[in-house]
């Protein structure tokens, strides 16, 4: 297998584009890659459609991509959390759309778009503003909605520790959306925080497999999922 | 005479009891996360957090260093228990949706006769964070709902039908609040319990919908 790309985190964005469906990994502040987010920032795309389950944690994450202007839509399951105030503001003043989905039936469409699968039936939301407009399928007396799987054009992904083959291990709960945003996007680039050599990874332990990953950048970074609480 | 009935902390040690050995239980965010420090080690709870954390451990309290990789889904540092685990959200939702959740703990704004839950979105609001909760609430295999009887304004909080906007159809078992413990069967409000010193017809008064209170009994709180 040929090795991948290892580049800095300017150059693993160089081929995004404006207009462009973008999954960026996390939950909260845990998994998500800061730096290829912040190479985003820095090429001043715009016009982005953002997929991530949330709209950004005070000024960092996808509030900072929200701060300089990047984002046209955000696609999340819990827009209103008490730290994503750059979001609410935009929001607010009708500056950024938003599409809320339950959490699992944002998994489960990504997963379903890294699967090949059209969409998948699902319980959730029967009855609720978020069946609107959307197939009630009945199987075996029960009613599911018929959510249509997603795919991206880009995905940012954060991992714990990468080899040259692109091979992830996750650390934590950093894991999240990590691994099935990585299956369904078009071009997937990874922050990891450490890159290891080629057999040191336990193939057992291995979570995404090399194959889906087009580029890394490995940023060592130890302090960074760690902080002092105030 | 004007019900005073259960603090928080009585609401949440009294819903903590309910819990039996071995469930697999998820807490959601707010008032729930009051009922995990009740909750007898001994009965070796499996915790599931949305984010793919299995046998998350209790809340790390105190200033430190913060694990952002080990986070509640309240966004809090938590601990793992040994023999936890992790797994991503594909899976950590398939886990809430294919039955393998004994319990979810969830707040409410409004609780049904016929078990329909709100909890996501006020009326006439633009949107709302809907996170896991209709996953989980559909999912689980028992729906308990903490919450305060009434609202800040007095108006009843368990309803005969919703008029907030549902989060699920037909999922709440049973309702702890501040005035009793709520059971819900073949569409109706059951008093199983009555908070001391509270009297049956307050709750009655306090509750948007018939409530039967044939068995009702007094409940007995730890001294």
């Amino acid at each position: 297998m040929k090795p991948k790309r290892k580049t800095s985190a300017q150059e693993a964005v160089e081929r995004m584009h404006d207009d462009a469906v973008v999954f960026i990994g996390g939950f909260g502040r845990g998994g998500v890659p800061e730096n290829l987010i912040e190479a985003v920032c820095q090429k001043r795309l715009r016009g982005l459609t953002i997929v991530s389950n949330n709209a950004g944690t005070s000024s960092t994450g996808i509030a900072r991509l929200l701060e300089e202007g990047c984002v046209r839509k955000v696609v999340c399951s819990f827009p209103l959390a008490k730290e994503s105030v750059v979001f609410k503001g935009l929001y607010n003043k009708g500056l950024v759309d938003l599409e809320v989905v339950p959490q699992g039936t944002m998994a489960e469409r990504i997963r379903a778009g890294g699967a090949g699968l059209g969409g998948v039936l699902t319980p959730t939301g029967v009855g609720t503003d978020i069946a609107e407009g959307k197939q009630v399928i009945e199987l075996d007396g029960r009613n599911y909605l018929l959510e249509r799987a997603m795919r991206a054009d880009f995905a940012l992904v954060k991992a714990h520790k990468v080899d040259p083959m692109g091979n992830l291990v996750y650390r934590k709960a950093a894991r999240n959306f990590n691994p099935i945003m990585a299956m369904a996007a078009d071009w997937v680039m990874v922050e990891a925080t450490s890159e290891v050599a080629v057999g040191d990874l336990d193939p057992e332990a291995i979570v995404t497999p090399g194959v889906y990953v087009d580029a890394y950048v490995a940023i060592a970074s130890a302090g960074q999922s760690m902080e002092t609480a105030a | 005479m004007t019900a005073t009935g259960l603090t928080l902390d009585q609401m949440a040690w009294r819903l903590a009891q309910e819990l039996e050995p071995d469930w697999v239980v998820n807490v959601g965010i707010g008032m729930p996360l009051a009922v995990v420090p009740f909750v007898d080690p001994a009965k070796d709870i499996i915790f599931h957090s949305e984010n793919g954390i299995i046998g998350m451990g209790p809340e790390l309290e105190g200033t430190g260093v913060v694990d952002n990789d080990l986070l509640s889904a309240g966004k809090r540092p938590v601990s793992l228990i040994p023999g936890g685990s992790f797994v991503h959200h594909a899976d950590s939702f398939a886990l809430a949706r294919g039955g393998r959740l004994d319990a979810a703990i969830l707040g409410a704004y409004q609780v049904a006769s016929n078990g329909d839950l709100a909890n996501w979105k006020l009326p006439g609001a633009r949107t709302g964070s809907i996170g896991g909760a209709m996953d989980i609430a559909i999912g689980a295999r028992r729906v308990l709902a903490i919450m305060t009887h009434k609202t800040r304004d007095g108006e009843p909080k368990l309803v005969e039908r919703l008029t907030y906007p549902p989060t699920a159809l037909g999922v709440v078992t049973k309702v702890f609040t501040d005035l009793g413990v709520i059971a819900i069967r073949e569409g109706r409000f059951i008093l199983e319990e009555v908070a001391p010193g509270v009297e049956v017809g307050e709750v009655s008064a306090a509750t948007g919908a018939e409530l039967c209170t044939e068995k009702t009994c007094i409940m007995s709180l730890p001294r």
